[in-house]
């Protein structure tokens, strides 16, 4: 029971960051239709930000969480200016293989800046938490909690605010979110804000569990495809629910089957959905 | 073809064959041969991203499975080494004849993003079958590429001759790939899937037979990387070598016949002087690829054939055709051109 309790408890940790960094994705999606392999980069540069900032500048955690959330969404931001901006009428192949350049450029930059080397960032709490014989560390329970007020605060903001209904509107239609005078520049601006936010924050939730190195948004993102393939690219339940899936199915391959080989259980069922639905498992037949 | 695209190929290939007697030290003669073993590779990249248009993000795993098939044949079972080259080619082709199946039942995006996926499996697989593969220790102590009859290849200079064999056989057979009906309906998909299946082209069969040619090309590629280097580790698997072809191809010209080739060279030689940087590169390269892909999309072949053909419209219509140099019209004329010397 508690072995089974822990093991849950891994897959929700696991499920809710990848949730947070494939939402990210699957909203830059929805607005701009690129697959932005870069945005595995600023997960990791997410988790080096924090780390300057608690380490160099002893900021508080929570702090150094908002810290790097703004930088990487103001990096985010100037990606998009820079780089998708000016190719969105250059042929989808261009788009891809820029982003690729993107995230090698982010990867080589945080190497040749700190290292290859592994480094923490302290756990605000390290408690464990113990009820009804159950163990917690606290930190598990945090990114949990952190990534569901997260993606709650995300639906909110899409679904109650006028600014979120921009960004759903351009989605839905670019030539129709511009007719009711919708600038789609800004607004792919703010998408690519809260996405770099949100791969940022995911990133200073999960490293005090988990080392940070100049490698570690390549795993993450290639999941976070997984995830948005499964869940439908732009689709923002898809995101969550595929997330959950992927985070489960590891945290139990890695139990029942074997450590080694845990990462490549996302992707082994990627395979074998896609073969079966190759449109998604929640994707609207229309691609 | 025209006059001076014919004698600029003619002094590209003396230049090649004279290359060993040129070059100052043996060091030139290595950096060439590994550009031209990355060429067959970005060559076979072409056909799949230039000519087809699917990005494949798992071309370098491919290569990979040639590598590790001479490796694993000839070092742990002894098979001699022009069998496992063989091999090599088939088993890449066979595999990609099998991943096809699945991930070209996807478009666009969704291709490139599975076939990240496809790779990324790959390269885990190689790094963890610590029984086949060895693990992350490699493979160690591969034979170099065995003689035939007389003709040995223990000197780096006789092994740079074998490798500018395959590569100039693997772009004899490319150009009637591409030439040819079936090269044509490679491009036709590249240009619209929706009207080419219209016109009654098989998207799938077509594709199958594309990625295969394509991942048959990664196996020689890596078969001679086996011969070559004689080391194998899993990190030829990785996707960031995916990127260094995709770089060559685009820096020589997407979907031109010689562009990858021109691009492994250029692009090797530069990567030479940038040695300082090291494993840095990508912050130096990751910028200048996103500026050519803004400024130069057509990589260095495909704009000098740009340039070609806008010359010679000017030549045949006596009224100056505005734009004749921009990429469709030119490549239109280019395919007319095509037609007509096949004819």
């Amino acid at each position: 029971m508690s072995l089974l309790f822990q093991q849950a408890l891994n897959g929700l940790t696991l499920g809710s960051v990848y949730a947070l960094v494939a939402l990210g994705l699957t909203l830059v999606y929805g607005i701009l239709h690129i697959p932005n392999f870069s945005h595995g980069a600023l997960y990791t540069v997410g988790a080096y930000a924090a780390f300057l900032l608690v380490g160099k500048l002893g900021a508080n955690y929570w702090v150094a969480m908002l810290g790097a959330a703004l930088i990487v969404a103001l990096l985010a931001v100037l990606t998009e200016r820079l780089v998708f901006s000016p190719l969105r009428d250059a042929p989808p192949l261009h788009d891809m293989i820029a982003a690729i350049s993107l995230l090698l450029f982010f990867e080589a930059s945080v190497q040749a800046l700190w290292g290859a080397e592994f480094h923490r960032i302290q756990a605000p709490f390290t408690q464990i938490i113990r009820v009804f014989g159950l163990v917690a560390p606290a930190q598990r329970l945090l990114i949990v909690a952190g990534a569901f007020v997260l993606m709650l605060a995300l639906h909110l903001f899409l679904s109650r605010t006028m600014l979120g209904a921009t960004i759903v509107a351009t989605a839905q239609s670019r030539q129709g979110a511009a007719l009711v005078g919708i600038d789609a520049a800004k607004v792919s601006m703010l998408t690519f804000a809260i996405s770099g936010a949100l791969a940022a924050v995911a990133a200073v939730l999960f490293s005090p569990i988990n080392l940070i190195s100049p490698g570690m948004g390549e795993l993450v993102i290639t999941k976070a495809f997984v995830i948005i393939i499964l869940g439908g690219m732009g689709s923002v339940v898809g995101a969550i629910v595929g997330g959950l899936i992927i985070g489960f199915a590891e945290s139990f391959g890695a139990f029942y089957i074997s450590t080694d080989y845990k990462d490549i259980v996302a992707f082994v069922l990627l395979i074998v959905i896609l073969s079966l639905r190759p449109q998604g498992l929640f994707a609207p037949a229309a691609r | 073809m025209g006059g001076r695209e014919r004698y600029l190929l003619a002094a590209l290939l003396v230049l090649a064959l004279a290359f060993p007697a040129l070059a100052p030290n043996d060091y030139y003669v290595t950096v060439i041969s590994v550009a031209f073993i990355n060429a067959v590779a970005a060559i076979g990249l072409n056909l799949m991203v230039g000519y087809t248009g699917q990005l494949n993000l798992a071309h370098a795993a491919f290569m990979a499975v040639g590598a590790y098939t001479v490796g694993i044949l000839t070092v742990d079972h002894g098979a001699p080494f022009w069998l496992a080259f063989g091999l090599a080619g088939v088993i890449a082709a066979a595999l990609g004849f099998f991943v096809g199946l699945v991930s070209l039942r996807l478009k666009g995006h969704y291709f490139a993003v599975f076939t990240l996926c496809v790779g990324f499996i790959m390269f885990l697989v190689i790094e963890k079958w610590d029984g086949l593969t060895h693990g992350v220790v490699g493979i160690i102590g591969v034979p170099a590429s065995a003689a035939i009859g007389p003709l040995s290849f223990k000197s780096s200079i006789a092994q740079y001759y074998l490798i500018l064999f395959f590569l100039l056989a693997g772009l004899v057979v490319m150009r009637r790939i591409v030439a040819s009906l079936v090269g044509r309906t490679f491009i036709a998909i590249r240009n619209g899937e929706a009207l080419a299946e219209a016109l009654g082209i098989n998207l799938m069969r077509n594709k199958l037979l594309a990625f295969m040619i394509s991942t048959f090309y990664a196996g020689i590629a890596g078969a001679l990387y086996a011969g070559y280097v004689r080391f194998l580790g899993p990190d030829i698997a990785r996707e960031t070598v995916t990127f260094d072809m995709l770089a060559f191809t685009i820096v020589g010209g997407m979907g031109t016949l010689i562009g990858p080739v021109v691009g492994a060279v250029v692009v090797s030689f530069v990567t030479q002087y940038l040695q300082f940087l090291h494993d840095y590169r990508m912050v130096v390269f990751g910028p200048v690829l996103i500026l050519l892909l803004m400024f130069f999309p057509r990589g260095i072949v495909g704009s000098l054939q740009g340039r070609a053909m806008a010359r010679r419209a000017q030549r045949s219509s006596p009224v100056p055709r505005a734009g004749a140099g921009e990429g469709a019209e030119a490549e239109e004329a280019g395919l007319a051109e095509r037609a007509r010397s096949n004819a």
